[in-house]
């Protein structure tokens, strides 16, 4: 499939402060390419929740966005720690944040679930001590 | 039809943003200080009403396309927050009452709850 536009954004782990600027563009690139309403709606939503798993929970990674002619793409991989229980991470409610996270209003154990909602494809990989890799397929219509 | 302004009157609020769009209409309502929710329930364009006033909340809004954010309990959240809203064309509010009021006083006005399409059917997918 022919590749329309991509663009990895580097993300910080434990910047809270920022945290969300890599979602609030591709919010903005997709618009700007077409892409709107409902697709739009859950890219951006399973985008801010993987940028705010980096964030929070890895050691920092990258998010990369790549816009197919059928197909909005996100990955996000990151340089550990892994998760140890993918089940159970994949379970609403079940959170590891730390209190910064839940002061801001997150670690209630949605996000991974969340991802999952909104992406059309929904794959987890993850090995502890070497990192997760999460990859969304969003279907353009 | 419900506008913005007529929740700015029944919940006797200030304007902090967005003073040209209040005869935007609304239909429903959400209320939660804990954005995790708000991102996994809210599938609508809707009116948020929070006491959380952390850069967070406005770019949770932006992700939903919100209309309207209601701060209680007096907050008010700093300039470059509220810039960041008016940017993506939110209409900011805030109110000295509790969010119990609030949101009380929103129902009476005819304003809805959103709807919850997500809660009892995530185990199954």
């Amino acid at each position: 499939m022919e590749e329309l536009f991509r663009i990895t954004y580097p993300v910080k782990a434990a910047d809270y402060v920022t945290a969300g600027q890599a979602s609030t563009d591709i919010k903005r690139k997709l618009k700007q390419l077409g892409v709107g309403g409902d697709v739009l709606r859950r890219v951006a939503v399973a985008s801010y929740e993987v940028e705010l798993n980096l964030v929070i929970h890895y050691l920092g990674g990258e998010l990369c966005l790549t816009v197919f002619e059928d197909a909005v793409q996100l990955v996000s991989s990151d340089v550990g720690p892994g998760i140890a229980d993918l089940s159970m991470a994949m379970r609403e409610g079940f959170s590891t944040a730390n209190e910064e996270a839940r002061s801001l209003g997150f670690g209630a154990g949605m996000g991974l679930p969340n991802m999952k909602r909104n992406a059309d494809e929904f794959d987890i990989q993850s090995e502890v001590g070497k990192g997760t890799t999460i990859t969304m397929r969003f279907r353009l219509s | 039809m419900l506008t913005i302004s007529d929740m700015v009157r029944v919940l006797n609020a200030r304007v902090l943003r967005g003073g040209d769009k209040l005869d935007t209409p609304v239909y429903t309502a959400c209320c939660s200080d804990l954005m995790s929710d708000v991102l996994a329930f809210v599938d609508e364009k809707t009116v948020l009403i929070t006491g959380l006033t952390n850069p967070h909340v406005i770019r949770t809004s932006e992700m939903l396309d919100l209309k309207c954010l209601v701060f209680v309990r007096g907050k008010v959240p700093t300039d470059d927050i509220l810039d960041s809203a008016e940017e993506q064309g939110l209409v900011v509010i805030t109110t000295k009452l509790t969010a119990f009021s609030a949101c009380g006083l929103l129902y009476d006005l005819g304003l809805r709850g959103v709807p919850v399409p997500n809660a009892w059917d995530t185990e199954d997918k």
